[in-house]
């Protein structure tokens, strides 16, 4: 009987281990080139994980639509479990096609519109897909809208799905030559946007950038002219063109960017640069940190962050200094989390905006020195290769365990913002320390309370009660929404 | 003039932890106070990047230039290689000794963008060795007459250049480079295979990309197949000694200095190695340059290199070459000769064998164009008569 109790647990153990891999590989994964694998690689090992953990636990895979998975993964999930709902029950589908639909809801419409092709192509074409996307395309604030930004795209859906497109949308995707004229103000505009230069600034941004080209308009002149019709994520980006270009209309207050974003946008400056503009860029960081921290401001005690910056920081060609910007991000919210707050960075000294990617990961010292100060919570934000010397911080954490803190009056969580494609999985510190994927700083709040499943310390069953709770909450905040 | 010491003295340079990648091992020295007054000549810097030299016009340094380094040394705009590494004043405005490059289309447009790069050819392999033996110093009537006035040039040594070399792009692309980094040991299977020092860790950064484009000995090449990864050497720390913090961080440091120690004993076959011959070639300054020659030891790691070690003794720069097993034979061969003056019979006894055993083997290593073609086919006639002989006497009996 007890060797039965055993195998059971050991079972469970296998099981939360998977899932928990499975959320944390979810979270950090883009599948995009890393700083140590190629992009082929991040995406044969994520699409290998995902086959996995749909094929052995079905009901859990589709519960991550709850958690905070990163919009590539949200989008896989979907769609692999509309590729397969035969092998769901009827009762599975009722919950899933309720996930699916909230999830998409919360999506950009660019990721939903690439899963209605993914769809497609995959020839996935049944009633209950249909209904899916047409609920999806129907809730849509202004398709008149979406048939200008998302043209080809609008024209795909409708196509696959047989959705009934209301008055001059269908006729602007499938017979946009005969009308002389549309009675819909976009539509119209975009009409004339082809032959009227002026025309075109009433039109979304990605749209007129192409006819921009084809009238040949100067980009200075285009940028301060389609300066309102910029979203906040396009003006971010344009920050850097506009400077160039000498546009002021472009200009934004940075406060209302994102954290994640805006550390990314501080880094992509030059160190000069940075110096000049410090208070405005430090003023923006601390405004956008206490905006994602919340009611949960000043609560998490003495907080004590080892944050790396050597040189894998940088990241690779698509992901230009993402790890960096991640830690400068957590660094800037644990400072708002927290009462007291030191933030320690491998190589770098003084002000933290200044940061630059360069030199070994010496993680084991610098964990010492955070140790140094008992604080509450030590927060580690890395990529987890330590090679200053090898695996010197997992010993460093071990012996911190056994022989300096047995009562644990100090809690070790370490993030990980690098999808390692060889193991499946964030790559670990120490076994005995949670390791959790993270994508955003935003979702640092919540990835902590993921945390303890990451060491093995709480079991299986614990690990379902939490998901459908996520799963319930999640569904009643989004569907009271619509 | 030469001298014969007995391995490379790493002082003033501190091993750091090794970095892995694959069947790669790539082990940083460290220098905690970068020598200033001998740098990488500025020619060879790109114009464009503004960060990496920074000193001033009136500092006076000298300045040295790897081997095979290619740069548009000549006045007019075709590049050229160095040969041998040289040492130079930084006030001093004539070309270096080099060979001028005849390139195809292709090589001469990369040359436009100012990359750093060796020859990634046996041109450099070739260089080295005929820069270490000179030829026949007396014109014994064995020799030719080429190979009394030119030396053993041209010579042909193989060598795989490093991109070939499986893994070592990556390896090096994803290398953490230290703040304090001047130079580099490499490993393949953990076999040492290069050892690479300059005086500056700005030298270090703009040259670490070369590494790619070096070359490296055949055995190398094959490793890097043969074996996928190498081990993480991880060390463990004794937790029942340790009670509080301050006792964490001696251990630390404790294992520190059981990874150089650990390194010194990795590495020893250059660094402990016997009877290096060392031949100093110039003097500037403090700084000596130097070649030195392995005890060719067909039973041993054999590394051939350049150093430039200032007045103290202490290494400024060093480059190496791990010779493979048939190039340790060849360099044994030569070294026998050069010892005896290229005398034959002095020579053949001296390897204990007799004169046309030596000729042999001379035209097997790939000597034969050394030698005068009368006595080699003399000697492959009285080969062949003996061999008939034998075939000959077997069956009968």
């Amino acid at each position: 009987m007890e060797g039965w109790v055993a195998v059971v647990s050991q079972a469970d153990r296998v099981a939360c281990e998977d899932v928990v891999m499975f959320v944390n590989a979810a979270i950090a994964s883009t599948a995009q080139r890393e700083f140590r694998s190629g992009a082929a690689t991040q995406r044969l090992s994520l699409g290998f994980l995902h086959e996995y953990v749909l094929g052995n636990y079905r009901d859990l895979y589709a519960a991550t639509l709850a958690l905070d998975v990163n919009e590539l993964n949200a989008a896989m999930v979907v769609t692999n479990l509309l590729r397969t709902a035969r092998e769901a029950s009827g009762e599975q589908r009722a919950v899933e096609g309720r996930l699916i639909a909230a999830r998409l809801r919360s999506l950009p419409p660019q990721r939903v519109y690439g899963v209605f092709r993914e769809l497609r192509r995959l020839g996935v074409n049944n009633r209950r897909t249909r209904v899916i996307v047409r609920d999806w395309v129907a809730a849509r604030p202004d398709p008149a809208f979406d048939a200008i930004k998302y043209r080809r795209s609008l024209s795909v859906a409708a196509r696959h799905a047989h959705l009934p497109l209301p008055g001059e949308v269908g006729t602007v995707l499938f017979d946009w030559r005969r009308p002389k004229r549309y009675d819909t103000p976009i539509l119209e505009a975009w009409r004339r946007a082809h032959y009227d230069q002026r025309a075109l600034y009433e039109l979304p941004y990605t749209v007129a950038e192409g006819l921009a080209a084809q009238h040949g308009i100067d980009r200075a002149r285009f940028l301060s002219g389609i300066a309102p019709k910029l979203t906040g994520g396009e003006r971010l980006r344009l920050q850097g063109t506009a400077v160039r270009h000498k546009v002021e209309a472009v200009a934004m207050d940075l406060a209302t960017a994102p954290l994640t974003r805006l550390a990314i946008y501080a880094l992509s400056l030059s160190r000069p640069e940075r110096a000049r503009r410090r208070d405005e860029l430090a003023g923006a960081l601390q405004a956008a940190a206490r905006r994602a921290a919340g009611r949960q401001a000043g609560t998490w005690g003495r907080v004590v962050a080892v944050l790396d910056d050597s040189y894998s920081a940088a990241g690779s060609g698509v992901k230009r200094r993402r790890p960096l910007a991640v830690a400068l991000a957590t660094r800037y919210l644990l400072e708002a989390l927290a009462a007291d707050f030191t933030g320690l960075w491998l190589h770098h000294r003084g002000d933290p905006l200044l940061v630059h990617p360069i030199g070994a990961t010496g993680l084991g010292v610098r964990i010492v020195d955070a140790l140094e100060r008992r604080p509450d919570r030590v927060v580690i934000v890395s990529d987890g290769w330590d090679n200053h010397p090898p695996g010197q911080a997992a010993e460093v954490l071990r012996v911190w365990r056994t022989r300096l803190d047995p009562h644990q009056a100090t809690s070790v969580v370490h993030l990980n913002p690098v999808y390692d494609a060889d193991t499946f999985d964030v790559r670990r510190l120490a076994a005995g320390v949670a390791t959790v994927g993270v994508r955003d700083a935003e979702d640092v709040g919540a990835l902590v309370e993921l945390a303890r499943f990451a060491t093995g310390s709480a079991g299986f069953d614990e690990l379902r009660r939490h998901l459908a709770d996520r799963v319930a909450r999640f569904l009643s905040a989004e569907e009271a929404v619509s | 003039m030469t001298a014969a010491t007995d391995g490379i003295n790493l002082t003033g340079l501190i091993v750091g932890p090794a970095q892995m990648w694959g069947a790669i091992r790539l082990v940083p020295l460290l220098r905690p106070s970068p020598i200033t007054d001998l740098r990488l000549n500025a020619r060879l810097y790109d114009p464009d990047e503004l960060s990496i030299v920074r000193t001033g016009p009136r500092t006076t340094y000298l300045s040295y230039i790897p081997h095979a380094f290619v740069a548009t040394w000549t006045t007019d705009t075709t590049p050229a290689a160095a040969y041998g590494t040289q040492l130079r004043d930084s006030a001093d405005t004539r070309p270096p000794i080099g060979i001028r490059l005849a390139l195809r289309r292709r090589m001469a447009r990369r040359e436009d963008r100012h990359r750093l790069r060796f020859l990634p050819l046996h041109l450099a392999m070739e260089g080295y060795l005929a820069l270490q033996f000179g030829g026949p110093p007396i014109a014994w009537q064995e020799w030719t007459r080429h190979a009394v006035t030119r030396g053993l040039s041209p010579r042909v040594e193989a060598s795989y250049a490093g991109a070939t070399v499986a893994g070592l792009d990556d390896a090096l692309r994803v290398f953490e480079i230290h703040p304090d980094q001047c130079g580099m040991v490499l490993y393949v299977a953990d076999a040492l295979a290069a050892a690479f020092v300059v005086p500056h860790p700005d030298d270090y950064r703009a040259l670490h990309p070369t590494l790619l484009q070096d070359f490296y000995g055949e055995l190398l090449f094959h490793y890097t197949h043969l074996y996928p990864a190498v081990p993480d050497f991880t060390s463990r720390l004794d937790d029942t000694v340790i009670a509080s913090i301050a006792d964490l961080r001696a251990q630390l440091a404790r294992v520190d200095a059981d990874w150089r120690a650990f390194h010194a004993l990795m590495a020893d076959g250059l660094l402990a190695a016997e009877r290096l011959t060392v031949t100093p070639v110039q003097r500037m300054g403090r700084f000596t340059l130097a070649r030195f020659l392995p005890a060719f030891n067909p039973e041993a790691e054999n590394h051939i290199g350049e150093t430039i070690t200032d007045e103290a003794g202490q290494l400024a720069y060093l480059k190496t070459f791990r010779l493979s097993a048939a190039q340790t034979r060849r360099g044994h061969l030569l070294s026998q000769l050069t010892a005896n003056d290229w005398d034959l019979d002095a020579t053949a006894t001296a390897l204990g064998t007799d004169r046309d055993a030596l000729i042999q083997r001379l035209d097997r290593a790939g000597f034969g164009h050394l030698l005068r073609p009368d006595i080699i086919d003399a000697c492959r006639t009285r080969a062949r008569e003996l061999r008939s002989r034998a075939t000959k006497a077997g069956p009968t009996k």
